[in-house]
């Protein structure tokens, strides 16, 4: 083949794999339709949309819409609401997933594959369902828990749904129940992948079981703990919308405990038809997870480039 | 740790073996009441939710939330027809439109991978969020109350498509492919006679992962869709939960037959309808759950 450069190259390769190109264009149709559009349309945070005049046609209002947000009183609230509750749930979930794929790996006999079954049947049902199980346990007049929990103890009922202390420990029982079954799935995994010979050596030298989970299980998953811990600081400012809008059941006298930047991004839209301060509110949380994705990724860079995702 | 027999297997005691095992069972206990407890609601007397509340042993059992939810061929009937036609639809377009983009960015002679991928991957780190993929929807695109935008939002899981691309670049050898093409074999014949059926445990790990997607979706429901025919099942199930006489007037039993439906708990309504609608998944998930295990731990390995 002779030798081309520049344009001439852009035109014969484009040419030459026209067929790959052509396989690939529908999807990324659709990736500029579904991704890349909403990205432009970011701009409609930095104007006053009304319907009369359209979209491109609204006023420009520069970072009106922002200072709403801001002197609404409510951006401390989602902002502490959803950075905790992520942090809460990292924690939790990543602790009781490991120790369950410690535990699940020690056991003899084939009764593990069953276990694992159960735990992570909770992951496969839609955030809809839970919220239905979660009624049947609090439902104030029939559910499980005044019905009958409560009354075993002689307590009085509680009105679950408009109790707001009892909410962030649901919120993070409700969250381990669905989640944690399916990530110890990756670190029982991880550990299966662990070379028998450092346990082999380690009985020779007398290890107990526990002095070998603290001195080779941990430390040999360690760069996966590692990974998925920084991978989940990406979406810190995301929430799970259905857990923190369908299992309270949207009740009023929860927000101050329930209320994070995507319920409220979606109540402000909808509900009061807001688009100016909604959009300011999404278009904050969108920027803000695409710093910390930077972040952690040189972060990880740091620690092991391997793992970096660019 | 016990014996020193044990000790040399490195297993557990029997005693600790012991203890485990009922912790799990307690755990495996835990994961599934929840679900037993809505099961065992569904079924319960009316006289017994009346006096007792829901109870894990109900005195008196009754099939009529069942019999009114089957016997009404209009809302349920049509909510699960929707729901299986968009997980249908919606699974084999978009196994198949990820499996297009991802061969095409996995070969290593391809001269635009770099901005094709790039184009893919940059959608993983910024998004517009919700309020302007709602505008553009709506506004720009006429999205409102459509199927459509049921399923488009779903249709591309980039990182579902970057697993798929290191299955065809590890499994796929590059002189497989220059064989068949040296043979006067299409690129497109290539990649529907030879990649895709090299490629089978992938796809199907990623037909599975879309199936639960779509079934379980209902936040696209709730901003999309206005009109009650074109409810799937888990938005119309989340219309229930909130407002459980909605479920009641639409069931067309009430018309014929005032006094059965007087009978017919609100709980055991509602709660029937959670049986029916998990019910699918909870029977199949057990026999593919290898698939899933493997499409999860693959995607931690290659992050």
């Amino acid at each position: 083949m002779k030798e081309r450069t520049g344009i001439a190259y852009f035109i014969h390769s484009l040419w030459k794999f026209r067929f790959l190109t052509i396989m690939l264009v529908p999807t990324f149709i659709v990736l500029i339709v579904n991704n890349y559009l909403p990205m432009f349309g970011v701009f409609i945070a930095f104007k006053n949309i009304n319907y009369i005049d359209g979209i491109l046609g609204s006023p420009w209002v520069g970072f009106r819409n922002f200072e709403f947000l801001f002197t609404s009183g409510s951006l401390w609230r989602i902002t502490r609401n959803t950075v905790l509750y992520s942090l809460t749930f990292m924690a939790v979930n990543t602790v009781l997933s490991i120790a369950i794929a410690v535990a699940i790996n020690e056991l003899r006999g084939r009764l593990a594959k069953t276990y694992q079954t159960f735990l992570i049947m909770p992951y496969f049902l839609s955030m809809i369902v839970v919220s239905y199980l979660v009624y049947a346990f609090l439902n104030p007049d029939k559910g499980f828990m005044n019905a009958s929990i409560l009354e075993w103890f002689g307590l009085d009922r509680v009105f679950w749904y408009s109790e707001k202390a009892y909410w962030p420990y649901i919120l993070i029982l409700v969250n381990a129940w669905k989640n944690v079954g399916i990530g110890a799935v990756i670190y029982i995994a991880a550990i299966a992948g662990i070379d028998q010979e450092y346990y082999e050596a380690a009985v020779l030298d007398g290890a107990s079981k526990w002095k070998q989970t603290l001195y080779i299980t941990l430390p040999s998953i360690q760069p996966i703990i590692i990974i998925l811990t920084i991978l989940s600081m990406g979406s810190v400012f995301n929430s799970d919308f259905g857990l923190f809008y369908q299992v309270p059941m949207d009740s009023g006298a929860l927000y101050p405990v329930t209320d994070t930047v995507d319920t409220y991004v979606y109540r402000v839209l909808m509900e009061l038809n807001d688009i100016g301060m909604s959009s300011a509110a999404a278009l904050a949380q969108s920027v803000l997870g695409f710093v910390l994705v930077l972040l952690t990724n040189s972060a990880v860079r740091k620690i092991n480039p391997d793992q970096a995702l660019f | 740790m016990g014996s020193p027999a044990n000790r040399r297997e490195n297993t557990i005691s029997p005693v600790a073996n012991m203890l485990l095992n009922g912790m799990f069972l307690i755990l495996s206990f835990l994961c599934v009441i929840p679900v037993v407890l809505v099961i065992i609601v569904s079924l319960t007397h009316i006289d017994t939710l009346v006096t007792e509340g829901y109870q894990f042993i109900p005195d008196k059992l009754s099939w009529i939330a069942y019999e009114s939810l089957f016997k009404d061929y209009g809302t349920i009937f049509r909510a699960y027809a929707i729901s299986i036609g968009i997980t249908v639809v919606g699974t084999i377009a978009s196994v198949l439109l990820m499996a297009l983009y991802a061969y095409p960015i996995s070969r290593q002679d391809y001269p635009f991978r770099t901005f094709f991928t790039f184009v893919l991957f940059f959608t993983m780190l910024f998004n517009g969020g919700v309020v302007s993929k709602y505008i553009i929807f709506t506004q720009s695109l006429g999205l409102l109350d459509t199927y459509m935008a049921l399923v488009l939002p779903l249709l591309i899981v980039p990182f579902n498509v970057i697993i798929m691309r290191t299955f065809f670049q590890t499994t796929i050898h590059p002189a497989l492919i220059e064989s068949a093409r040296i043979d006067g074999a299409s690129e497109f014949r290539i990649f529907f006679r030879i990649v895709l059926p090299l490629s089978l445990p992938v796809m199907a790990t990623m037909a599975l992962l879309g199936t639960i997607l779509f079934w379980n979706d209902w936040f696209n429901s709730l901003l999309f869709i206005r009109t009650e025919d074109k409810y799937p099942l888990q938005y119309l199930m989340l219309r229930v939960l909130n407002d459980v006489q909605y479920l009641r007037n639409n069931v067309q039993l009430a018309a014929q037959n005032p006094e059965l439906m007087s009978n017919l708990p609100d709980e055991s309504l509602q709660m029937a309808l959670a049986v029916v609608c998990m019910g699918p998944i909870l029977l199949i998930y057990p026999f593919f759950q290898k698939y899933f295990v493997k499409g999860l731990t693959v995607g931690a390995v290659k992050g």
